[in-house]
């Protein structure tokens, strides 16, 4: 049974919003039951800091419109589909070089010795295509990973969309998104003391109580 | 002889747990599907909707059941996994007998020799020490209908007082909290009341890794603008986003409760009209609260003043509100204060009734609601009724079609079975789906309890570490394997479907209690033919109960996609949110205020002692992890206890992450490595308690219990923690990689 909501005509969208993610590995162990590489979880789920922090963050392919991996393949063995999504490396033409696992700006392709090929996130290809969500977006139960259409994500979602990145000098556009606060907000001051919430002394140790 | 047959190597190698790794046939089998069945997960009160993959009478996989609206095909890391607790090699596929000179401890016997063996013991033991001299024990991840038989088998069959089950260790504060100040026992919202809140209070309750799916309905509220307050002494992983933190300190929830009320009265945040119309004894309560200043309470709960003003100004603003609490302030012997402080709080701001308002607790165990209704309980009869209640007993003794007398009066809660086990005055035990030498408090002493047993006998799908102490052992059946109902933390009635039937010998549960009161002369009770009968039987009599069933059928269930109780009469809608109109379940209609005086845990820090423990779950294990330590990938996420601590914890301690340490109560002591983190208090550990035997937290609990609800206090006690010497090789679990094989 398909979700009428996400008709093939929809254009359903890919959201990653690593603030809500809680970090219960559900789309770890999802990804293992995908049909094309069921057994074998591509998908990252990164503890940034436990010491210091219970944030964990999530990470799929991004699917970049001019896939970095692809470019410096020397195998010419990633391709994109019709849709956009960029494959695991082709098994016959892999040769494990693993440029591409340095190469991408967000760390997605794994090689995988037990198959001599790189493998990666391909955004279920067997669900998308057949107009299901991809099985980490179906169960993430925080909704840090959605799948739906842009409207959908307007209509009940806080958070403004960003699909455009700078590494340096190259210029990335992905068709899968991030969130973040306010778009129309300006640059991140990263170094900014000015918040002052409860996280800066959770048990109250330095305040006077 | 309740003893273990042979020491515990023995006994994993032969039982378990054993990893289940991959899907049967292996990842490469490809998903040859016969049916897909639409049925709810096992683990946890959400019942979270799943559809199992079958081939050959196997569940080989899964897939997200999106048009289920509770969880639209969301699963946490247990749902997505909890396929593979089928087709186990630990899997019991016929009765036994505990000998020790077999291999692993137990010998197979035929089901004739088996039940003759358990009916001959129920009669000796009975007829030497008195009908209540047998007990049993039974637990909560039974569907309704398996809940119902039992309280019927337990009175009728058995004839003893002594049934009580493991919700004792989970709900029943919240329970006995709800019957005393709103009249009946539910949670009085549906989920979707969540998003409509202004304002979301998370207490005691690690929702992110005991509840995955609420943290949904939680982003779907502030991404309304609402804001969430969360009250833990850890920083959660929902907490960790929150508008405002509450580092309550464990057991000190009531104070807090106590000065944001104190707080609302000061302020006159208060909804004088609900009070006034719906509401009796508010000056009770605002009596009880008068001294209790947020200074005050910020020197008890460790929690600075300007945050509990803060807190109250948020609640007591806000036009609609939710609080959500869980086994965080529960579990304790203040458990029911804590909880009737709470629904103070929302009483006096007229936060019930309402759309985006309410008080709830969320419920832990998987069929935590529905199993609590129907006669499960010491002191309960189908219904929600009083064993006590003469009125009760009739109509009870009238659908069971039995005289009055012949139902015994109230029993004794699971924790005095326990304690009167091990003091010698019940001989003979039958469990049914609880691992008590694991969920109980103060495991040494259970232990021993189940080593005085002359006889214990269990059904169960897997060998428990309770398991192993039984004479006669009984296979069967997983959830997946039988039909019937469960009804969810929203008070939501679902419909559970077999996937599969039992493999090998194994039966199903009700079959063989229906054997066994057939046995005891009782058949003429128990005539069955299938779990409907059981469910329609159930329904007439829950009607005129305040857990009324009656129009609750299976078609309608399944048809509806559930149906919330009360549903009193056949063509009811049912009743998604409760005491709305400002109608609350007593004659008079109006909801009960009380009066919250502050008291001490049953064991405080001392020099001897001198750091708080509080202990509970982590995402990837359910309860005593009779199932969850059965799947490898589960085990992988997070493979044995860590003590978690703060860094200046550890550094008085002269420990670092990774290092082992000794952590001892005055009940016992485990050795385990400390994880050191910022995100817990530094007065206070956490260990989470699903391990048996050395990494079982509950080694260091101890046996109180709150004096109305019987809950025994699992988040707090006082421990010292001492450096062990040595580190742990897996410090963190992430870097534990499974092998394809390892088995």
């Amino acid at each position: 049974m398909k979700r009428s909501r996400y008709g093939i005509d929809d254009s359903p969208i890919f959201v990653i919003d690593q603030s809500r993610c809680i970090g219960c590995e559900a789309c770890v162990q999802a990804c293992e039951e995908c049909g094309t590489h069921r057994g074998k979880s591509l998908i990252h789920l990164e503890r940034i800091d436990r010491a210091t922090s219970t944030q964990t963050a999530p990470m799929v392919c991004m699917h970049c419109e001019d896939p970095t991996c692809a470019n410096v393949c020397p195998a010419d063995a990633i391709k994109q589909t019709e849709g956009g999504i960029v494959q695991s490396a082709l098994k016959p033409r892999c040769i494990g070089c693993s440029n591409c696992v340095i190469a991408c700006p967000f760390g997605v392709p794994k090689y995988v010795a037990e198959f001599d090929q790189m493998m990666k996130c391909d955004m279920c290809t067997d669900r998308t295509s057949d107009g299901y969500a991809p099985m980490c977006a179906s169960v993430c139960p925080s909704e840090a990973l959605w799948y739906g259409t842009p409207e959908e994500f307007r209509d009940t979602r806080s958070g403004s969309l960003l699909d455009n990145w700078l590494f340096g000098r190259q210029n990335v556009h992905t068709k899968v998104f991030t969130v973040v606060d306010d778009l129309a907000g300006g640059p991140l001051d990263a170094l900014s003391t000015a918040t002052g919430t409860w996280l800066d002394d959770p048990f109250g140790l330095e305040a006077a109580r | 002889m309740a003893r273990p047959p042979l020491d515990d190597d023995e006994l994993i190698a032969k039982f378990g747990p054993h990893l289940n790794q991959a899907p049967p046939g292996g990842w490469d089998a490809g998903l040859q599907i016969d049916k897909v069945v639409q049925t709810h997960c096992c683990f946890c009160g959400q019942q979270c909707g799943i559809k199992l993959k079958v081939h050959d009478n196997e569940v080989v996989g899964f897939e997200p059941w999106y048009d289920f609206p509770f969880n639209e095909g969301k699963l946490c890391p247990k749902g997505v996994k909890r396929y593979l607790q089928g087709s186990h090699p630990d899997r019991l596929l016929h009765p036994m007998e505990r000998d020790p000179s077999a291999p692993g401890g137990f010998r197979e016997v035929s089901w004739d020799q088996a039940l003759d063996r358990v009916v001959s013991e129920i009669r000796r033991i009975q007829e030497t020490y008195g009908d209540d001299a047998f007990a049993m024990l039974s637990g909560v991840s039974l569907t309704n209908e398996k809940s119902y038989l039992i309280g019927k088998f337990a009175r009728l069959a058995l004839h003893t007082a002594n049934l009580d089950y493991n919700g004792r260790y989970c709900m029943v504060s919240a329970g006995s909290g709800n019957k005393k100040a709103l009249g009946v026992d539910r949670a009085p919202n549906p989920w979707s009341d969540i998003p409509l809140a202004d304002v979301v209070w998370v207490a005691g309750s690690n929702v992110a890794e005991t509840f995955p799916i609420t943290t949904s309905y939680i982003w779907r509220a502030r991404d309304r603008g609402a804001r969430l307050i969360v009250q833990d002494p850890r920083v959660v992983p929902l907490a960790r986003t929150a508008d405002l933190f509450l580092p309550v300190r464990p057991g000190s929830d009531s104070a807090l409760f106590g000065a944001v009320l104190h707080e609302l009265i000061r302020h006159d945040w208060l909804d004088h009209e609900f009070i006034d119309e719906h509401t009796v004894d508010f000056d009770l309560a605002a009596a009880a609260v008068a001294d209790m200043t947020p200074a005050w309470a910020a020197d008890i709960t460790g929690v600075p003043a300007a945050r509990i003003e803060e807190a109250a100004e948020i609640w007591g603003t806000a036009a609609t509100g939710m609080m959500l609490h869980a086994r965080g302030i529960e579990q304790q012997v203040k458990g029911v204060d804590n909880v009737l402080a709470a629904i103070n709080l929302g009483l006096a701001t007229g936060k019930f009734g309402k759309p985006g308002c309410g008080v709830s607790t969320i419920t832990g165990q998987g069929n935590g609601q529905g199993g609590r209704e129907h006669g499960h309980k010491c002191d309960q009869l189908p219904g929600n009724r009083d064993i006590t209640n003469p009125e009760h007993r009739a109509y009870i003794a009238k659908v069971w079609e039995c005289e009055e007398s012949e139902i015994p009066g109230k029993g004794i809660p699971a924790l005095e079975i326990i304690e009167e086990i091990h003091a010698g005055t019940i001989k003979g035990l039958l469990s049914i789906c609880f691992n008590p030498v694991v969920s109980s408090p103060d495991t040494n002493f259970t232990a021993e309890a189940l080593d005085k047993l002359e006889f214990y006998a269990v059904i169960d799908f897997f060998l428990s570490e309770s398991g192993q102490h039984a004479d006669v052992v009984l296979a069967g059946s997983l959830h997946e394997e039988d039909e019937g109902t469960t009804t969810s933390g929203e008070g939501r009635i679902i419909k559970i479907n077999a996937a599969v039937t039992p493999p090998g010998e194994a039966r199903l549960d009700w079959q063989i209690l229906l054997d066994i009161a057939e046995r005891l002369g009782k058949g003429e009770h128990f005539h069955y033919d299938n779990t409907k009968e059981i469910f329609d039987e159930l329904r007439l009599a829950s009607a005129g109960g305040t857990a009324d069933y009656l129009g609750a059928t299976w078609e309608r269930i399944e048809a509806e996609h559930g149906l919330f109780w009360p549903i009193p009469e056949v063509g009811h809608p049912g009743t998604p949110r409760l005491y709305e109109g400002g109608k609350f379940y007593f004659p008079d209609g109006k909801a009960r205020f009380h009066g919250i005086a502050w008291r001490e845990s049953a064991e405080v820090v001392d020099d001897e002692y001198p750091i708080w423990l509080t202990t509970g779950r982590v995402v990837s294990q359910y309860l005593s992890g009779t199932q969850t330590r059965r799947i490898a990938s589960l085990v992988a996420q997070y493979p044995e206890p860590l003590c978690e601590m703060h860094p200046r914890l550890a550094d008085q301690l002269g420990v670092v992450d990774g290092d082992l340490v000794t952590v001892t109560s005055r009940r016992g002591d485990m050795t385990l490595p400390a994880n050191v983190v910022n995100t817990i208090r530094p007065d206070t550990v956490f260990i989470p308690y699903h391990w048996p035997g050395g990494k079982a937290a509950n080694q260091l609990t101890l046996r109180a219990v709150d004096p109305i609800s019987k809950m025994p206090e699992f988040k707090v006690a006082a421990v010292r923690i001492a450096r062990a010497g040595g580190t742990s090789v897996t410090i963190d679990a992430r870097e534990l990689h499974l092998t394809e094989g390892l088995s």
